[in-house]
């Protein structure tokens, strides 16, 4: 693919996930190698003073890779960061976004930074990051 | 205890392979239905050379192919029920595919107390590269420990 043209302001990153199901977890916890029971086994859970099992941070930064690599080519990301706000519970849908905020000179070639967050159906924020894109 | 005496601990080394059959069903279980992940052709004419790897694959191949996934943890004495994945970045070098043998490289830089030390949050720098010595990316990770000890 070719180089993206951004420019500031730019919303290109726009998706919404399928709603997090129990099967999900238990997928994504076999398939990420992350085994962590807090996010399988109610029971654990529980114990730990939780309510019910919530998602991984990763499965929800998963969905924000997704939806950023959807509008930008894979190859062209540079950096990828995120802060997890809240956790993210099951029936959570994820609606993922971003926006270029910054058109930068690097060292080898121009970036766009961009600004992105995962908020749930009633738009509570769940994680708040950033990419670097060549362009 | 867990305190700043925990800074500069690494955990063993991790050689983790980039296998097909394991990246399609990471691929399947977040949704992903991008042919440039999937298919040969799509890869190639984006430049890759091989099927590449989503942006948060990394994370997972670490702990995939680790003798114990949770080794930093237990080294600190940090208990799987207390933490909470805090902040988590990828800074890509170049990009990893099917085929590729990957070493990861992993050390505490930080320990912090908030809350009067009813959070404490840990801060880990992972080094990825090829068996070769080529940088792959530098992963850096906060872990949030609750009630890591008592007020």
């Amino acid at each position: 693919m070719s180089a993206p043209s951004l420019a500031v302001g730019d919303r290109p990153v726009a998706k919404t996930c399928p709603p997090i199901t129990r099967t999900t977890l238990a997928l994504y916890c076999g398939a990420s190698g992350d085994h962590n029971p807090m996010h399988v086994d109610l029971d654990f859970a529980r114990a730990a003073g939780f309510e019910d099992v919530f998602a991984h941070g990763m499965l929800v930064m998963a969905y924000l890779g997704q939806a950023l690599t959807d509008a930008v080519p894979p190859e062209r990301l540079r950096a990828f960061s995120t802060r997890f706000v809240a956790i993210t519970a099951l029936g959570d849908e994820i609606r993922c976004e971003g926006e270029v905020v910054e058109i930068l000179e690097g060292d080898r070639e121009r970036l766009a930074r961009l600004v992105l967050t995962a908020r749930d159906q009633a738009g509570r924020e769940k994680l708040v990051g950033e990419a670097l894109v060549a362009v | 205890m867990l305190d700043a005496s925990a800074v500069g601990h690494a955990s063993t080394p991790v050689e983790a392979a980039v296998e097909p059959g394991r990246l399609r069903a990471f691929l399947d279980a977040i949704g992903e239905t991008s042919p440039v992940y999937r298919d040969p052709a799509a890869a190639a004419a984006a430049g890759f050379r091989g099927l590449p790897v989503p942006p948060t694959y990394l994370f997972c191949l670490e702990m995939m192919d680790a003798a114990d996934p949770f080794e930093l943890l237990g080294d600190l004495g940090i208990d799987l029920s207390t933490i909470l994945h805090g902040e988590q970045s990828f800074a890509y070098h170049a990009p990893a595919v099917v085929g590729d043998r990957l070493r990861f490289a992993s050390r505490v830089v930080s320990v912090t107390e908030k809350k009067g030390g009813a959070l404490v949050l840990v801060g880990v720098e992972t080094a990825v590269t090829t068996d070769a010595g080529l940088p792959i990316a530098d992963c850096a990770r906060t872990i949030v420990v609750r009630n890591g000890r008592p007020r």
